[in-house]
Protein backbone atom coordinates (compact mmCIF):
# COMPACT_ATOMS: atom_id res chain seq x y z
CA UNK A 1 0.00 0.00 0.00
CA UNK A 2 2.68 2.36 1.00
CA UNK A 3 4.76 1.80 -2.13
CA UNK A 4 1.81 2.37 -4.47
CA UNK A 5 1.01 5.55 -2.57
CA UNK A 6 4.55 6.74 -2.98
CA UNK A 7 4.58 5.79 -6.64
CA UNK A 8 1.35 7.68 -7.28
CA UNK A 9 2.85 10.69 -5.57
CA UNK A 10 5.92 10.89 -7.68
CA UNK A 11 3.80 10.34 -10.81
CA UNK A 12 1.69 13.36 -9.87
CA UNK A 13 4.79 15.37 -9.14
CA UNK A 14 6.14 14.61 -12.59
CA UNK A 15 2.85 15.61 -14.21
CA UNK A 16 2.72 18.84 -12.23
CA UNK A 17 6.31 19.59 -13.09
CA UNK A 18 5.61 19.08 -16.78
CA UNK A 19 2.61 21.40 -16.55
CA UNK A 20 4.64 24.10 -14.88
CA UNK A 21 7.50 23.70 -17.33
CA UNK A 22 5.03 24.37 -20.14
CA UNK A 23 3.90 27.58 -18.43
CA UNK A 24 7.47 28.61 -17.60
CA UNK A 25 8.42 28.19 -21.26
CA UNK A 26 5.38 30.27 -22.25
CA UNK A 27 6.55 32.96 -19.81
CA UNK A 28 10.21 33.05 -20.79
CA UNK A 29 10.09 32.17 -24.48
CA UNK A 30 9.05 35.63 -25.76
CA UNK A 31 11.82 37.27 -23.74
CA UNK A 32 14.39 34.84 -25.11
CA UNK A 33 13.30 35.57 -28.68
CA UNK A 34 13.62 39.30 -27.92
CA UNK A 35 17.13 38.77 -26.60
CA UNK A 36 18.13 36.78 -29.68
CA UNK A 37 16.63 39.38 -32.00
CA UNK A 38 18.57 42.16 -30.31
CA UNK A 39 21.79 40.72 -31.74
CA UNK A 40 20.50 40.59 -35.30
CA UNK A 41 20.32 43.39 -37.86
CA UNK A 42 16.85 44.82 -38.41
CA UNK A 43 16.70 43.72 -42.05
CA UNK A 44 16.72 40.17 -40.79
CA UNK A 45 13.70 40.96 -38.59
CA UNK A 46 11.84 42.69 -41.39
CA UNK A 47 12.37 39.70 -43.62
CA UNK A 48 11.69 36.86 -41.21
CA UNK A 49 10.01 38.32 -38.13
CA UNK A 50 10.89 37.23 -34.64
CA UNK A 51 12.29 33.71 -34.53
CA UNK A 52 14.79 31.51 -32.80
CA UNK A 53 17.30 31.24 -35.64
CA UNK A 54 20.81 31.74 -34.30
CA UNK A 55 23.57 32.06 -36.85
CA UNK A 56 26.98 33.47 -35.98
CA UNK A 57 27.42 35.31 -39.27
CA UNK A 58 24.57 37.75 -38.59
CA UNK A 59 25.13 38.07 -34.85
CA UNK A 60 26.66 41.33 -33.65
CA UNK A 61 26.60 43.89 -30.84
CA UNK A 62 25.95 46.64 -33.35
CA UNK A 63 22.46 47.42 -32.03
CA UNK A 64 23.85 47.87 -28.54
CA UNK A 65 26.80 50.00 -29.55
CA UNK A 66 24.39 52.22 -31.49
CA UNK A 67 22.25 52.63 -28.36
CA UNK A 68 25.11 53.87 -26.25
CA UNK A 69 27.45 55.58 -28.66
CA UNK A 70 25.48 56.48 -31.78
CA UNK A 71 23.62 59.77 -32.00
CA UNK A 72 20.52 58.12 -30.60
CA UNK A 73 18.58 59.69 -27.73
CA UNK A 74 18.40 56.41 -25.86
CA UNK A 75 20.71 57.47 -23.04
CA UNK A 76 18.75 60.70 -22.59
CA UNK A 77 15.52 58.71 -22.31
CA UNK A 78 17.17 56.34 -19.89
CA UNK A 79 18.30 59.24 -17.73
CA UNK A 80 14.80 60.78 -17.87
CA UNK A 81 13.26 57.48 -16.82
CA UNK A 82 15.69 57.12 -13.94
CA UNK A 83 15.07 60.68 -12.73
CA UNK A 84 11.28 60.40 -12.98
CA UNK A 85 11.23 56.96 -11.34
CA UNK A 86 13.45 58.14 -8.47
CA UNK A 87 11.58 61.38 -7.74
CA UNK A 88 8.18 59.78 -8.18
CA UNK A 89 8.99 56.87 -5.88
CA UNK A 90 10.41 59.08 -3.12
CA UNK A 91 7.52 61.57 -3.25
CA UNK A 92 4.89 58.90 -3.54
CA UNK A 93 6.24 56.95 -0.56
CA UNK A 94 6.61 60.09 1.53
CA UNK A 95 3.09 61.34 0.85
CA UNK A 96 1.29 58.03 0.95
CA UNK A 97 3.02 56.86 4.14
CA UNK A 98 2.08 60.16 5.77
CA UNK A 99 -1.55 59.88 4.75
CA UNK A 100 -1.80 56.18 5.53
CA UNK A 101 -0.24 56.75 8.93
CA UNK A 102 -2.57 59.68 9.64
CA UNK A 103 -5.60 57.59 8.76
CA UNK A 104 -4.44 54.66 10.88
CA UNK A 105 -3.16 56.30 14.05
CA UNK A 106 -5.48 59.23 14.74
CA UNK A 107 -9.13 59.37 15.59
CA UNK A 108 -10.61 62.42 13.92
CA UNK A 109 -13.85 63.62 12.51
CA UNK A 110 -13.42 63.07 8.79
CA UNK A 111 -11.32 59.93 9.06
CA UNK A 112 -13.83 57.50 7.58
CA UNK A 113 -14.93 60.00 4.98
CA UNK A 114 -11.36 60.55 3.78
CA UNK A 115 -10.69 56.84 3.73
CA UNK A 116 -13.81 56.38 1.62
CA UNK A 117 -12.43 58.97 -0.82
CA UNK A 118 -9.19 56.97 -1.02
CA UNK A 119 -11.18 53.87 -1.94
CA UNK A 120 -13.20 55.77 -4.53
CA UNK A 121 -10.07 57.03 -6.30
CA UNK A 122 -8.86 53.44 -6.32
CA UNK A 123 -12.03 52.37 -8.12
CA UNK A 124 -11.96 54.90 -10.96
CA UNK A 125 -9.71 54.08 -13.93
CA UNK A 126 -7.43 57.06 -14.57
CA UNK A 127 -8.10 56.79 -18.29
CA UNK A 128 -11.42 58.49 -17.60
CA UNK A 129 -9.89 61.72 -16.39
CA UNK A 130 -6.91 62.03 -18.74
CA UNK A 131 -8.57 64.65 -20.94
CA UNK A 132 -9.45 67.15 -18.18
CA UNK A 133 -6.15 66.32 -16.50
CA UNK A 134 -4.41 67.18 -19.75
CA UNK A 135 -6.27 70.50 -19.92
CA UNK A 136 -5.43 71.20 -16.30
CA UNK A 137 -1.76 70.40 -16.91
CA UNK A 138 -1.67 72.92 -19.73
CA UNK A 139 -3.10 75.58 -17.41
CA UNK A 140 -0.70 74.69 -14.61
CA UNK A 141 2.23 74.77 -17.03
CA UNK A 142 3.04 71.13 -16.36
CA UNK A 143 3.11 69.99 -19.97
CA UNK A 144 6.44 68.61 -21.16
CA UNK A 145 7.93 68.68 -17.67
CA UNK A 146 8.78 65.79 -15.39
CA UNK A 147 6.57 67.36 -12.70
CA UNK A 148 3.62 66.98 -15.01
CA UNK A 149 4.32 63.26 -15.13
CA UNK A 150 4.93 62.96 -11.39
CA UNK A 151 2.59 65.24 -9.46
CA UNK A 152 -0.89 64.04 -10.47
CA UNK A 153 -0.21 60.52 -9.18
CA UNK A 154 2.17 61.21 -6.30
CA UNK A 155 -0.44 60.72 -3.57
CA UNK A 156 -1.58 57.36 -4.94
CA UNK A 157 -4.50 55.56 -3.28
CA UNK A 158 -3.10 52.01 -3.35
CA UNK A 159 0.04 52.77 -1.28
CA UNK A 160 -2.05 54.94 1.07
CA UNK A 161 -4.32 51.95 1.58
CA UNK A 162 -1.32 49.68 2.14
CA UNK A 163 0.41 52.01 4.62
CA UNK A 164 -2.85 52.47 6.50
CA UNK A 165 -3.21 48.71 6.95
CA UNK A 166 0.42 48.44 8.00
CA UNK A 167 0.44 51.40 10.38
CA UNK A 168 -2.71 50.27 12.18
CA UNK A 169 -0.82 47.14 13.29
CA UNK A 170 2.12 49.08 14.78
CA UNK A 171 2.50 49.04 18.57
CA UNK A 172 1.14 52.24 20.09
CA UNK A 173 3.63 52.19 23.03
CA UNK A 174 6.34 53.82 20.94
CA UNK A 175 3.95 56.58 20.03
CA UNK A 176 3.07 57.32 23.65
CA UNK A 177 6.71 57.18 24.72
CA UNK A 178 7.68 59.70 22.05
CA UNK A 179 4.86 62.02 23.08
CA UNK A 180 5.96 61.90 26.70
CA UNK A 181 9.46 62.77 25.55
CA UNK A 182 8.09 65.90 23.96
CA UNK A 183 8.57 65.03 20.31
CA UNK A 184 6.23 66.75 17.86
CA UNK A 185 3.59 64.62 16.19
CA UNK A 186 5.41 64.84 12.88
CA UNK A 187 8.77 64.17 14.51
CA UNK A 188 7.30 61.03 16.04
CA UNK A 189 6.17 59.88 12.63
CA UNK A 190 9.41 60.75 10.94
CA UNK A 191 11.91 59.43 13.46
CA UNK A 192 10.11 56.65 15.28
CA UNK A 193 7.18 55.29 13.30
CA UNK A 194 8.65 55.55 9.80
CA UNK A 195 11.58 53.23 10.59
CA UNK A 196 9.10 50.76 12.05
CA UNK A 197 7.29 50.73 8.72
CA UNK A 198 10.46 49.84 6.76
CA UNK A 199 9.11 46.55 5.31
CA UNK A 200 6.04 48.36 4.00
CA UNK A 201 8.32 50.95 2.43
CA UNK A 202 10.34 48.27 0.63
CA UNK A 203 7.27 46.64 -0.87
CA UNK A 204 5.71 49.91 -1.97
CA UNK A 205 9.01 51.33 -3.27
CA UNK A 206 9.33 48.41 -5.66
CA UNK A 207 5.70 48.55 -6.74
CA UNK A 208 5.73 52.31 -7.37
CA UNK A 209 9.13 52.28 -9.07
CA UNK A 210 7.94 49.54 -11.42
CA UNK A 211 4.82 51.58 -12.15
CA UNK A 212 6.82 54.75 -12.86
CA UNK A 213 9.42 52.94 -14.97
CA UNK A 214 6.82 51.24 -17.18
CA UNK A 215 4.10 53.93 -17.13
CA UNK A 216 2.87 54.76 -20.61
CA UNK A 217 -0.41 56.57 -21.23
CA UNK A 218 0.03 59.64 -19.02
CA UNK A 219 3.69 60.39 -19.91
CA UNK A 220 2.74 59.88 -23.57
CA UNK A 221 0.29 62.75 -23.20
CA UNK A 222 2.41 65.05 -21.02
CA UNK A 223 5.84 64.73 -22.64
CA UNK A 224 6.02 66.53 -25.96
CA UNK A 225 9.62 66.86 -27.15
CA UNK A 226 11.85 63.90 -27.97
CA UNK A 227 14.52 65.01 -25.47
CA UNK A 228 12.03 64.80 -22.61
CA UNK A 229 10.68 61.31 -23.27
CA UNK A 230 10.96 58.31 -20.97
CA UNK A 231 12.08 54.91 -22.29
CA UNK A 232 8.63 53.40 -23.00
CA UNK A 233 7.44 56.50 -24.84
CA UNK A 234 10.75 56.91 -26.63
CA UNK A 235 10.70 53.29 -27.77
CA UNK A 236 7.11 53.65 -28.96
CA UNK A 237 8.07 56.63 -31.13
CA UNK A 238 10.43 54.34 -33.06
CA UNK A 239 7.36 52.72 -34.58
CA UNK A 240 5.92 55.09 -37.14
CA UNK A 241 3.56 54.66 -40.08
CA UNK A 242 6.55 55.41 -42.33
CA UNK A 243 8.92 52.80 -40.99
CA UNK A 244 10.11 51.16 -37.84
CA UNK A 245 13.51 51.50 -36.25
CA UNK A 246 13.78 47.94 -35.02
CA UNK A 247 17.56 48.09 -34.49
CA UNK A 248 17.11 50.47 -31.63
CA UNK A 249 13.70 49.28 -30.47
CA UNK A 250 14.70 45.69 -29.74
CA UNK A 251 18.03 46.35 -28.04
CA UNK A 252 16.47 49.33 -26.23
CA UNK A 253 13.70 47.10 -24.93
CA UNK A 254 16.24 44.58 -23.64
CA UNK A 255 18.25 47.22 -21.82
CA UNK A 256 15.03 48.68 -20.33
CA UNK A 257 14.16 45.35 -18.67
CA UNK A 258 17.60 44.82 -17.13
CA UNK A 259 17.30 47.07 -14.04
CA UNK A 260 13.85 45.71 -13.13
CA UNK A 261 15.02 42.15 -13.57
CA UNK A 262 18.00 42.77 -11.29
CA UNK A 263 15.87 44.38 -8.59
CA UNK A 264 13.42 41.51 -8.92
CA UNK A 265 16.10 38.86 -8.51
CA UNK A 266 17.45 40.48 -5.34
CA UNK A 267 14.23 41.65 -3.68
CA UNK A 268 11.68 39.05 -4.72
CA UNK A 269 10.03 38.92 -1.32
CA UNK A 270 9.18 42.64 -1.35
CA UNK A 271 8.02 42.43 -4.93
CA UNK A 272 5.55 39.75 -4.09
CA UNK A 273 4.28 41.58 -0.98
CA UNK A 274 3.92 44.80 -2.94
CA UNK A 275 2.12 43.20 -5.85
CA UNK A 276 -0.46 41.48 -3.70
CA UNK A 277 -0.94 44.54 -1.46
CA UNK A 278 -4.39 45.39 -2.75
CA UNK A 279 -5.78 41.93 -2.31
CA UNK A 280 -4.61 41.22 1.22
CA UNK A 281 -7.88 42.15 2.84
CA UNK A 282 -9.99 41.06 -0.10
CA UNK B 1 6.87 70.83 6.39
CA UNK B 2 8.34 73.97 7.93
CA UNK B 3 8.55 72.47 11.37
CA UNK B 4 12.24 71.78 11.68
CA UNK B 5 13.22 74.99 13.45
CA UNK B 6 11.63 74.16 16.83
CA UNK B 7 13.22 70.73 16.82
CA UNK B 8 16.63 72.12 17.70
CA UNK B 9 15.31 74.15 20.60
CA UNK B 10 13.27 71.25 21.92
CA UNK B 11 16.04 69.52 23.80
CA UNK B 12 16.88 72.67 25.74
CA UNK B 13 13.48 73.56 27.06
CA UNK B 14 10.79 71.14 26.00
CA UNK B 15 7.93 72.65 27.97
CA UNK B 16 8.34 76.18 26.76
CA UNK B 17 8.60 75.09 23.17
CA UNK B 18 5.59 72.89 23.60
CA UNK B 19 3.60 75.92 24.59
CA UNK B 20 5.02 78.16 21.91
CA UNK B 21 4.36 75.83 19.03
CA UNK B 22 1.61 73.77 20.54
CA UNK B 23 0.18 73.29 17.09
CA UNK B 24 3.03 70.89 16.36
CA UNK B 25 2.10 68.83 19.38
CA UNK B 26 -1.64 68.92 18.97
CA UNK B 27 -3.21 65.57 18.32
CA UNK B 28 -6.25 67.43 17.05
CA UNK B 29 -4.45 69.26 14.27
CA UNK B 30 -1.87 66.61 13.37
CA UNK B 31 -4.18 64.19 11.51
CA UNK B 32 -5.31 66.92 9.14
CA UNK B 33 -1.71 67.78 8.45
CA UNK B 34 -0.95 64.14 7.72
CA UNK B 35 -3.80 63.65 5.27
CA UNK B 36 -3.21 67.00 3.58
CA UNK B 37 -1.21 65.60 0.60
CA UNK B 38 -4.09 63.30 -0.26
CA UNK B 39 -6.73 66.01 0.17
CA UNK B 40 -4.84 68.39 -2.11
CA UNK B 41 -4.11 65.73 -4.69
CA UNK B 42 -7.71 64.49 -4.53
CA UNK B 43 -9.18 67.95 -5.05
CA UNK B 44 -6.77 69.10 -7.77
CA UNK B 45 -5.98 65.93 -9.68
CA UNK B 46 -9.11 63.85 -9.15
CA UNK B 47 -12.29 65.65 -8.08
CA UNK B 48 -11.74 68.66 -10.33
CA UNK B 49 -10.92 66.55 -13.43
CA UNK B 50 -13.90 64.25 -12.82
CA UNK B 51 -16.30 67.19 -12.49
CA UNK B 52 -14.64 68.87 -15.42
CA UNK B 53 -15.03 65.71 -17.53
CA UNK B 54 -18.75 65.62 -16.70
CA UNK B 55 -19.02 69.31 -17.56
CA UNK B 56 -17.05 69.04 -20.79
CA UNK B 57 -19.12 66.09 -21.95
CA UNK B 58 -22.01 68.55 -22.39
CA UNK B 59 -19.87 71.09 -24.22
CA UNK B 60 -18.38 71.73 -27.58
CA UNK B 61 -14.81 72.70 -26.68
CA UNK B 62 -13.11 74.75 -29.37
CA UNK B 63 -9.97 76.78 -28.89
CA UNK B 64 -11.05 80.06 -27.34
CA UNK B 65 -14.73 79.29 -27.11
CA UNK B 66 -16.84 76.82 -25.24
CA UNK B 67 -20.50 76.22 -25.86
CA UNK B 68 -23.04 73.99 -24.10
CA UNK B 69 -24.63 71.61 -26.55
CA UNK B 70 -26.71 69.45 -24.23
CA UNK B 71 -26.61 65.75 -24.94
CA UNK B 72 -25.18 66.05 -28.45
CA UNK B 73 -21.85 64.46 -27.51
CA UNK B 74 -23.63 61.49 -25.99
CA UNK B 75 -25.85 61.20 -29.05
CA UNK B 76 -22.68 61.37 -31.14
CA UNK B 77 -21.46 58.25 -29.35
CA UNK B 78 -24.15 56.18 -31.04
CA UNK B 79 -22.00 55.38 -34.05
CA UNK B 80 -20.60 52.15 -35.50
CA UNK B 81 -17.00 52.97 -34.56
CA UNK B 82 -17.72 53.51 -30.87
CA UNK B 83 -19.98 50.45 -30.77
CA UNK B 84 -17.12 48.51 -32.28
CA UNK B 85 -14.78 49.87 -29.60
CA UNK B 86 -17.25 48.79 -26.89
CA UNK B 87 -17.59 45.35 -28.47
CA UNK B 88 -13.83 44.93 -28.71
CA UNK B 89 -13.24 46.02 -25.11
CA UNK B 90 -16.05 43.77 -23.86
CA UNK B 91 -14.78 40.75 -25.79
CA UNK B 92 -11.25 41.39 -24.58
CA UNK B 93 -12.44 41.66 -20.96
CA UNK B 94 -14.60 38.55 -21.21
CA UNK B 95 -11.90 36.37 -22.80
CA UNK B 96 -9.21 37.55 -20.43
CA UNK B 97 -11.50 36.77 -17.47
CA UNK B 98 -12.14 33.28 -18.88
CA UNK B 99 -8.41 32.64 -18.96
CA UNK B 100 -7.03 34.75 -16.15
CA UNK B 101 -9.29 33.49 -13.36
CA UNK B 102 -9.39 29.66 -13.71
CA UNK B 103 -5.84 29.06 -14.94
CA UNK B 104 -3.99 31.06 -12.26
CA UNK B 105 -6.36 29.67 -9.62
CA UNK B 106 -5.58 26.08 -10.59
CA UNK B 107 -1.88 26.82 -10.91
CA UNK B 108 -1.91 28.38 -7.43
CA UNK B 109 -3.59 25.29 -5.96
CA UNK B 110 -1.07 23.03 -7.70
CA UNK B 111 1.85 25.18 -6.65
CA UNK B 112 0.60 25.08 -3.09
CA UNK B 113 0.27 21.30 -3.02
CA UNK B 114 2.68 19.07 -1.14
CA UNK B 115 3.43 17.15 -4.33
CA UNK B 116 4.95 20.10 -6.11
CA UNK B 117 8.67 20.81 -6.15
CA UNK B 118 10.69 23.96 -6.98
CA UNK B 119 7.75 26.12 -5.96
CA UNK B 120 9.62 29.39 -5.61
CA UNK B 121 11.36 28.94 -8.91
CA UNK B 122 8.11 28.52 -10.82
CA UNK B 123 6.35 31.28 -8.91
CA UNK B 124 9.14 33.71 -9.83
CA UNK B 125 9.49 32.53 -13.41
CA UNK B 126 5.78 32.87 -14.15
CA UNK B 127 5.91 36.35 -12.63
CA UNK B 128 8.74 37.67 -14.84
CA UNK B 129 6.50 38.75 -17.78
CA UNK B 130 4.74 41.15 -15.39
CA UNK B 131 7.97 43.09 -15.05
CA UNK B 132 8.01 44.11 -18.69
CA UNK B 133 6.30 47.27 -19.83
CA UNK B 134 3.44 46.97 -22.27
CA UNK B 135 5.71 48.69 -24.79
CA UNK B 136 8.27 45.91 -24.57
CA UNK B 137 5.63 43.18 -24.46
CA UNK B 138 3.76 44.75 -27.36
CA UNK B 139 6.92 44.90 -29.45
CA UNK B 140 7.62 41.22 -28.86
CA UNK B 141 4.07 40.13 -29.64
CA UNK B 142 3.78 42.28 -32.69
CA UNK B 143 6.85 40.58 -34.16
CA UNK B 144 5.94 37.09 -32.93
CA UNK B 145 2.50 37.44 -34.47
CA UNK B 146 3.81 39.13 -37.60
CA UNK B 147 2.30 38.26 -40.96
CA UNK B 148 5.62 37.16 -42.45
CA UNK B 149 6.11 33.49 -43.15
CA UNK B 150 9.16 33.38 -40.91
CA UNK B 151 7.51 34.96 -37.88
CA UNK B 152 7.36 32.65 -34.93
CA UNK B 153 3.62 31.96 -34.86
CA UNK B 154 3.52 31.35 -38.59
CA UNK B 155 6.52 29.03 -38.37
CA UNK B 156 4.72 27.08 -35.66
CA UNK B 157 1.39 26.74 -37.43
CA UNK B 158 2.88 26.01 -40.87
CA UNK B 159 4.94 23.22 -39.32
CA UNK B 160 1.58 21.70 -38.28
CA UNK B 161 0.40 22.02 -41.87
CA UNK B 162 -1.75 25.13 -41.54
CA UNK B 163 -1.65 28.17 -43.81
CA UNK B 164 0.27 31.20 -42.61
CA UNK B 165 -1.96 33.86 -41.13
CA UNK B 166 -2.20 37.63 -40.98
CA UNK B 167 -2.50 37.60 -37.20
CA UNK B 168 -2.90 41.31 -36.76
CA UNK B 169 -5.03 41.80 -39.83
CA UNK B 170 -8.04 39.64 -39.09
CA UNK B 171 -10.62 40.31 -36.43
CA UNK B 172 -10.59 36.99 -34.52
CA UNK B 173 -6.86 36.52 -34.77
CA UNK B 174 -6.27 40.08 -33.57
CA UNK B 175 -8.41 39.40 -30.51
CA UNK B 176 -6.55 36.13 -29.98
CA UNK B 177 -3.25 38.02 -30.04
CA UNK B 178 -4.48 40.63 -27.56
CA UNK B 179 -5.80 37.99 -25.16
CA UNK B 180 -2.59 35.96 -25.43
CA UNK B 181 -0.62 39.08 -24.60
CA UNK B 182 -2.86 39.69 -21.57
CA UNK B 183 -2.47 36.08 -20.48
CA UNK B 184 1.29 36.30 -20.83
CA UNK B 185 1.61 39.41 -18.67
CA UNK B 186 -1.03 38.61 -16.06
CA UNK B 187 -0.97 34.89 -15.25
CA UNK B 188 1.96 35.37 -12.85
CA UNK B 189 0.31 38.28 -11.03
CA UNK B 190 -3.05 36.59 -10.56
CA UNK B 191 -1.21 33.45 -9.48
CA UNK B 192 0.34 35.51 -6.67
CA UNK B 193 -3.05 36.82 -5.61
CA UNK B 194 -4.54 33.34 -5.45
CA UNK B 195 -1.51 32.01 -3.58
CA UNK B 196 -1.88 34.81 -1.04
CA UNK B 197 -5.52 33.77 -0.72
CA UNK B 198 -4.58 30.13 -0.21
CA UNK B 199 -2.19 31.04 2.61
CA UNK B 200 -5.14 32.45 4.53
CA UNK B 201 -7.11 29.20 4.50
CA UNK B 202 -6.62 27.44 7.86
CA UNK B 203 -4.89 24.06 7.47
CA UNK B 204 -7.16 22.53 10.10
CA UNK B 205 -10.07 22.68 7.68
CA UNK B 206 -8.30 20.33 5.29
CA UNK B 207 -7.15 18.09 8.11
CA UNK B 208 -10.63 17.64 9.52
CA UNK B 209 -11.99 17.08 6.01
CA UNK B 210 -9.40 14.35 5.53
CA UNK B 211 -10.51 12.69 8.75
CA UNK B 212 -14.06 12.75 7.40
CA UNK B 213 -12.74 10.98 4.31
CA UNK B 214 -13.15 13.82 1.81
CA UNK B 215 -11.56 13.32 -1.60
CA UNK B 216 -9.21 15.83 -3.22
CA UNK B 217 -12.02 17.07 -5.42
CA UNK B 218 -14.32 17.54 -2.45
CA UNK B 219 -11.69 19.47 -0.56
CA UNK B 220 -11.14 21.66 -3.60
CA UNK B 221 -14.79 22.36 -4.27
CA UNK B 222 -16.01 22.59 -0.66
CA UNK B 223 -13.10 24.32 1.04
CA UNK B 224 -10.70 25.92 -1.43
CA UNK B 225 -13.16 27.50 -3.86
CA UNK B 226 -15.55 28.97 -1.27
CA UNK B 227 -12.73 30.31 0.90
CA UNK B 228 -10.99 31.86 -2.09
CA UNK B 229 -14.12 33.85 -2.84
CA UNK B 230 -12.91 37.22 -1.46
CA UNK B 231 -9.67 37.12 -3.43
CA UNK B 232 -11.50 35.87 -6.53
CA UNK B 233 -13.87 38.81 -6.32
CA UNK B 234 -10.91 41.14 -6.01
CA UNK B 235 -9.15 39.63 -9.05
CA UNK B 236 -12.42 39.71 -10.97
CA UNK B 237 -12.89 43.38 -10.20
CA UNK B 238 -9.39 44.50 -11.14
CA UNK B 239 -9.55 42.38 -14.30
CA UNK B 240 -12.76 44.07 -15.37
CA UNK B 241 -11.23 47.49 -14.80
CA UNK B 242 -8.02 46.49 -16.53
CA UNK B 243 -9.89 44.95 -19.45
CA UNK B 244 -12.17 47.89 -20.09
CA UNK B 245 -9.41 50.45 -19.77
CA UNK B 246 -7.00 48.57 -22.06
CA UNK B 247 -5.30 50.82 -24.58
CA UNK B 248 -1.51 50.55 -24.66
CA UNK B 249 -1.51 46.93 -25.86
CA UNK B 250 -3.50 47.86 -28.91
CA UNK B 251 -1.48 51.06 -29.38
CA UNK B 252 1.70 49.00 -29.53
CA UNK B 253 0.42 46.19 -31.76
CA UNK B 254 -0.87 48.55 -34.42
CA UNK B 255 1.47 51.53 -34.74
CA UNK B 256 -0.30 53.96 -32.46
CA UNK B 257 -3.93 53.01 -32.43
CA UNK B 258 -4.30 52.47 -36.20
CA UNK B 259 -5.61 48.95 -36.67
CA UNK B 260 -7.17 47.93 -40.01
CA UNK B 261 -10.96 48.35 -39.84
CA UNK B 262 -10.52 49.23 -36.16
CA UNK B 263 -10.25 45.56 -35.23
CA UNK B 264 -8.06 46.55 -32.28
CA UNK B 265 -9.85 49.75 -31.29
CA UNK B 266 -10.79 49.92 -27.60
CA UNK B 267 -12.92 52.39 -25.64
CA UNK B 268 -9.86 54.25 -24.36
CA UNK B 269 -8.41 54.10 -27.87
CA UNK B 270 -11.55 55.85 -29.12
CA UNK B 271 -11.22 58.41 -26.32
CA UNK B 272 -7.58 59.01 -27.25
CA UNK B 273 -8.36 59.33 -30.93
CA UNK B 274 -11.19 61.81 -30.50
CA UNK B 275 -10.03 63.71 -27.45
CA UNK B 276 -6.33 64.05 -28.13
CA UNK B 277 -5.62 63.30 -31.78
CA UNK B 278 -8.65 65.17 -33.09
CA UNK B 279 -8.80 67.55 -30.14
CA UNK B 280 -12.52 67.04 -29.60
CA UNK B 281 -12.46 67.28 -25.81
CA UNK B 282 -16.24 67.30 -25.51
CA UNK B 283 -16.78 63.99 -27.29
CA UNK B 284 -13.70 62.51 -25.62
CA UNK B 285 -15.05 63.40 -22.20
CA UNK B 286 -18.39 61.84 -23.05
CA UNK B 287 -16.48 58.63 -23.90
CA UNK B 288 -14.75 58.82 -20.51
CA UNK B 289 -18.04 59.23 -18.64
CA UNK B 290 -19.59 56.39 -20.66
CA UNK B 291 -16.64 54.18 -19.69
CA UNK B 292 -17.01 55.16 -16.03
CA UNK B 293 -20.72 54.32 -16.04
CA UNK B 294 -20.12 51.06 -17.91
CA UNK B 295 -17.39 49.77 -15.59
CA UNK B 296 -19.43 50.87 -12.59
CA UNK B 297 -22.54 48.98 -13.72
CA UNK B 298 -20.56 45.86 -14.56
CA UNK B 299 -18.70 45.92 -11.25
CA UNK B 300 -21.88 46.38 -9.24
CA UNK B 301 -23.57 43.63 -11.26
CA UNK B 302 -20.61 41.34 -10.72
CA UNK B 303 -20.53 42.01 -6.97
CA UNK B 304 -24.29 41.38 -6.81
CA UNK B 305 -23.79 38.11 -8.67
CA UNK B 306 -21.23 37.01 -6.13
CA UNK B 307 -23.60 38.02 -3.32
CA UNK B 308 -21.17 40.59 -1.97
CA UNK B 309 -23.86 42.91 -0.64
CA UNK B 310 -25.85 40.23 1.13
CA UNK B 311 -23.16 38.81 3.36
CA UNK B 312 -21.17 41.80 4.51
CA UNK B 313 -23.65 44.20 6.09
Amino acid sequence: MKTTEKHKWSMNTVLLLLLFIVFAVFALFPLVTLLIASFKPAQELMRFGLNLRISPDIFSFKNYTYLFTGNSLYLTWYKNSLVITAIFTVLCLFFSSMVGYGLAVYQFRFRNFIFALVLITMMVPIEIIILPLYKLSINLNLINSIWGVILPFAAAPLPIFFFRQYASCLPKDFLDAARVDGTTEFGTFFRIMMPLMAPAFSSMAILQALFAWNNFLWPLIVLRTTEQLTIPIGLATLLTPYGNNFDMLISGAVVAIVPILLVFLFFQKYFIEGMTAGGVKG
Amino acid sequence: MANHSPEAAKTVEPLKVAKKSSILYSQKVAPYFFVLPFILSFLIFFAYPVLSAINMSFQEVLPGQVKYIGLSNYRGLWNPTFLKAITNSSKYTLFSLLILIPIPLLLAVFLNSKMMVAKNFFRSTLFIPALTSVVVAGTIFRLTFGELEGSLMNTIITSFGFEKQRWLGKEHLAMFTLVTLAAWRWIGINLLYFMAGLQNIPKELYESAEIDGASKWHKFSWITIPLLKPITIYVFTISIYGGYSMFTESYMLWNGNRSPNDIGLTIVGYLYRNGLEQNNLGLGSAVGIALLVLTFIITIGQLKLFGMFKKEE
